[in-house]
């Protein structure tokens, strides 16, 4: 047990270096504490055209960097997040979104774990009634019931 | 029934391995534009070399146009080079260039030395335009056909085989929709 929680302390200890490093990067400032909350959840939920499995927030690339200020811009000018992303989109196609749109290229990456889910449930439900269905072949006849009393009658 | 229960697990095992092999062999770094089927995006800027030019998306004019997205500091911008004049030699294109977030001087220099395929080429100091185009790394070539519309965005060097694989085909296409009059 005292293994399992040095090992999360590092972890955690881990994880904390990354988000310190990630957040050394970050050169904008912001009077308004709500309008820097917009700026980080907007620059986590923008994916970086060029380094492709990170944000913009986690990025170091040139395009990022150009990213992180337009959206620093856009925010300044009164921008709404909306429309932020949807200036992305325009340009950088759903691409850039980390939460992808729900339209027909998407269902089956929205839905299709449920289906999966629900497809696993039906398979072990109908596994269950077949074993409990056989058990029920097992029980004993009246007549055999009948056979086997008196056996065990005539063991006494 | 009971026959292909009992091999459903095995059916679903090869179908995931073939939907998972040919995922290695997709190509996660070829994004589709967002700009195809869409106008070059408006612009103001001067070109390369005349400060004092200024240009707009209407000078960009041709019957099938490439718009070359390039820059000193790109090493794959130097690869594309020669490739790039010799298309204007051999094929029916206008090739217009972008200096992406570069230095003016050293842009000149660099058409100088090497040779200028370009029509001319229009100076992004900020990379204005390029972020109006979805640029995000250069080069990139864009085809553009007689109506002014993006039919087309390569990311990466042109050379002869990309030049034969990519653009050849959307040349031939764009070429035959104006010979029909469209």
């Amino acid at each position: 047990m005292a293994k399992l929680i040095s090992i999360l302390a590092l972890l955690m200890a881990f994880t904390g270096s990354v988000n310190a490093y990630a957040a050394a990067s970050e050169t904008h400032e912001f009077t308004d504490p709500v309008m820097q909350k917009r700026y980080q959840s907007l620059v986590k939920e923008l994916r970086c055209p060029k380094c492709q499995n990170q944000n913009l927030a986690d990025s170091n690339s040139q395009i990022a960097i150009d990213l992180r200020n337009e959206v620093y811009t856009m925010l300044k000018q009164g921008k709404a997040d909306m429309e932020i992303t949807s200036y992305m989109v325009d340009r950088y196609g759903d691409f850039v979104l980390y939460r992808p749109k729900i339209n027909e290229l998407t269902y089956v990456l929205w839905f299709g774990p449920a289906v999966i889910l629900l497809i696993g449930v039906l398979i072990v439900v109908m596994v269950a009634l077949k074993k409990s269905a056989s058990h029920k072949e097992l029980e004993l006849s009246e007549e055999q019931q009948q056979k086997l009393d008196k056996i065990l009658a005539e063991k006494d | 029934m009971g026959k292909v229960i009992r091999f459903l697990p095995l059916i679903v095992f090869i179908a995931l391995c073939v939907v998972l092999y040919r995922g290695l062999f997709l190509k996660p770094q070829e994004l589709p534009s967002a700009l195809v089927g869409k106008p070059i995006p408006a612009f103001t800027l001067t070109q390369l070399k005349d400060a004092n030019k200024q240009l707009t998306a209407e000078d960009l004019k041709g019957d099938i146009v490439l718009l070359n997205v390039w820059a000193t500091w790109c090493p794959s911008c130097r690869y594309e080079h020669p490739y790039l004049l010799d298309i204007v030699k051999s094929s029916q294109v206008t090739l217009y260039g972008l200096n992406y977030k570069d230095e003016r001087d050293l842009a000149v220099k660099w058409l100088d030395d090497l040779g200028d395929p370009y029509q001319f080429s229009v100076f992004d100091e900020v990379g204005r335009l390029g972020l109006d185009l979805g640029v995000y790394a250069a080069p990139e070539t864009f085809v553009i056909d007689h109506h002014g519309i993006i039919r087309k965005r390569f990311a990466g060097p042109i050379d002869a085989d990309v030049w034969q694989r990519e653009f050849a085909p959307m040349i031939k296409t764009i070429s035959q929709e104006r010979a029909r009059g469209e």
